[in-house]
């Protein structure tokens, strides 16, 4: 039998792929595999399980032997049961505009690539997330990016000076910095937006996770109905990571074309998602409301404690804190790595998310209160070491 | 007042943390918490600190039994009377006024069927407003104080996550 693979030939690679820079997270991630008893403040998603009552909805409709295909569009219930819930942060969605998709990443993807021409710019506010400037190249796009350092805020100012551009992206509450916009702060976004005529894609897959005020969606602020892509979804508010169920909200033209994209691609989210999905947003408030008030609790002990050794900004939302880590002489990675040696502790550099991460190190609070406390800990004695 | 929820919330899923602790969750002073927490001890709305312990784990046989209980009221004797009189019992684990068939629902803990049995037989069913008594023996636990008593899933995730 034949072995697959083996050839060294890279010149037959798609160019736009070989040319994306890898992850700056992988190399790290290989660093602590094989290594035990780390406490990571590194993982982007819950540490709480998919709520029971979600799980048991999603086994019984496999007992039932409910695995087809769904529409491409999603299961009615779920759109409708999408469309209300957003009401919930300022906009009223049409059902007809609410396409299922498999997680966040496949919305953002075939966003971009339905309105984004070869050479169209992209904007976008860094630090990021890891996802959106490789894909916002791969569907064609100049991607320019603007950096936010110290205060990691998004300005009316740092936008117009971009110039004209077709899409702008913003992430709030932000992975990786925490940081949130009030409707006010999202108003002056919104007139930049206007003036530079861009199409705004809004992630707001961290939306249930807001601390300080309510999330407001920015495509409820006027003029903006018809520019905005909405992507959220259900990984980070009910802890349905791996399930990899979100959506897209969209205007008609847009919404069409990325339903086209999604019908080849992607044919449908998994029904099992959908399922589960249905009885998070039916039934899930509760959990939601528990899981939030824990995570509160945590950022507040984090950051307080944190405060000690670091510069950080309390975040507004999400799990993350981002602080500053200059003062110990050391790059992200520097810090990240010895952190991880002498204390068995994961965090994740700032330069993953892009030039002006540097300086700082991303902690995800999405552990335990316990494992938190520890991790804490030896950072501090870390630093106070130094 | 609603501190006094939140830090109520928190002890009644940990009650080691310190005051410090729950003074950084929460974003008051530790001085406030301690406030608040000994007023609450004061006023009786939080009774004791204790602890859930698995003792089946351990090795320590204990016998649970639930009662139910039909009482006959009287002009002299209210649900509150017989209550308090079974509830004094330290063999009485809990006692409930419920709906349905039956009036008390009353949990005995002992250390054998046997003692149980005996402590019903002479304490509970000789109570003169108790017309019957229906006994259930617990076999095994698997919930307890919203804790679940059995091994449940591990944490899969990977160690980092963008």
């Amino acid at each position: 039998m034949k072995r697959i693979g083996g050839s060294q030939l890279s010149h037959r690679v798609n160019k736009k792929v070989k040319e994306l820079k890898p992850s700056g997270i992988r190399r790290f991630f290989d660093l602590i595999i094989g290594r035990e008893d780390v406490i990571s403040l590194g993982v982007g998603e819950p540490d709480f399980a998919v709520p029971w009552r979600i799980r048991e909805e999603m086994i019984y409709s496999l007992e039932r032997g409910i695995t087809s295909y769904t529409s491409n569009l999603g299961l009615p219930e779920l759109r409708e049961a999408v469309a209300d819930y957003y009401t919930k942060f300022g906009v009223d969605v049409d059902q007809g505009n609410v396409l299922i998709t498999t997680g966040v990443s496949e919305g953002f993807d075939i966003a971009m690539r339905s309105i984004i021409n070869p050479g169209e710019r992209v904007v976008i506010p860094e630090p990021a997330y890891v996802s959106y400037v490789p894909l916002s190249i791969l569907a064609g796009g100049d991607v320019i990016t603007i950096p936010t350092s110290p205060d990691f805020k998004l300005r009316y100012e740092d936008i117009v000076k971009v110039g004209k551009a077709k899409v702008l992206v913003i992430n709030y509450p932000n992975n990786p910095t925490g940081v949130s916009y009030t409707k006010k702060e999202l108003e002056e976004i919104a007139d930049a937006v206007i003036e530079i005529d861009a199409i705004v894609i809004s992630d707001e897959i961290y939306a249930e996770l807001s601390y300080n005020f309510k999330h407001v969606s920015i495509a409820s602020l006027n003029g903006m109905e018809d520019r905005t892509v909405i992507l959220n979804g259900f990984s980070k508010s009910f802890a349905m990571t791996g399930l990899r169920v979100g959506y897209a909200i969209a205007p008609d033209d847009i919404f069409e074309s990325m339903l086209k994209i999604h019908q080849y691609c992607m044919l449908c989210a998994p029904v099992t998602a959908q399922i589960g999905a249905i009885e998070a947003l039916r039934n899930g408030d509760d959990e939601l409301e528990e899981m939030r008030a824990e995570y509160l609790r945590r950022r507040n002990f984090f950051i307080k404690r944190i405060k000690e050794v670091f510069e950080v900004n309390t975040p507004d939302g999400a799990f993350y804190a981002f602080p500053c880590i200059e003062n110990t002489g050391m790059s992200s990675e520097e810090f990240a790595e010895k952190l991880l040696f002498e204390k068995n502790v994961a965090v994740v550099p700032g330069t993953a998310f892009g030039e002006c991460g540097r300086g700082y190190i991303r902690c995800a609070y999405a552990v335990s209160m316990d494992k938190l406390k520890e991790a804490t800990d030896k950072i501090i004695d870390f630093v106070n070491s130094l | 007042m609603e501190k006094a929820e939140e830090i109520l919330r928190i002890l009644e899923g940990n009650a080691r943390l310190s005051t410090k602790e729950i003074s950084d969750m929460i974003g008051i002073d530790e001085e406030k918490v301690k406030d608040v927490i000994s007023r609450l001890e004061k006023e009786q709305i939080i009774l004791k600190y204790k602890t859930l312990i698995n003792w089946e784990k351990f090795g320590v046989e204990e016998v649970y039994a639930i009662i139910d209980v039909r009482v006959n009221l009287t002009r002299e004797k209210g649900y509150d009377d017989i209550a308090k009189r079974i509830a004094k019992f330290p063999e009485v684990h809990a006692v409930r006024l419920v709906s349905g068939d039956y009036d008390f629902q009353v949990v005995v803990k002992g250390k054998s069927l046997k003692e149980i049995s005996f402590f019903i037989a002479e304490k509970i069913s000789t109570i003169p407003e108790v017309r019957d008594t229906v006994t259930h023996f617990v076999l095994r636990t698997y919930k307890e104080e919203g804790v679940l008593l059995f091994e449940d899933e591990e944490d899969r995730r990977l160690a980092i996550v963008p």
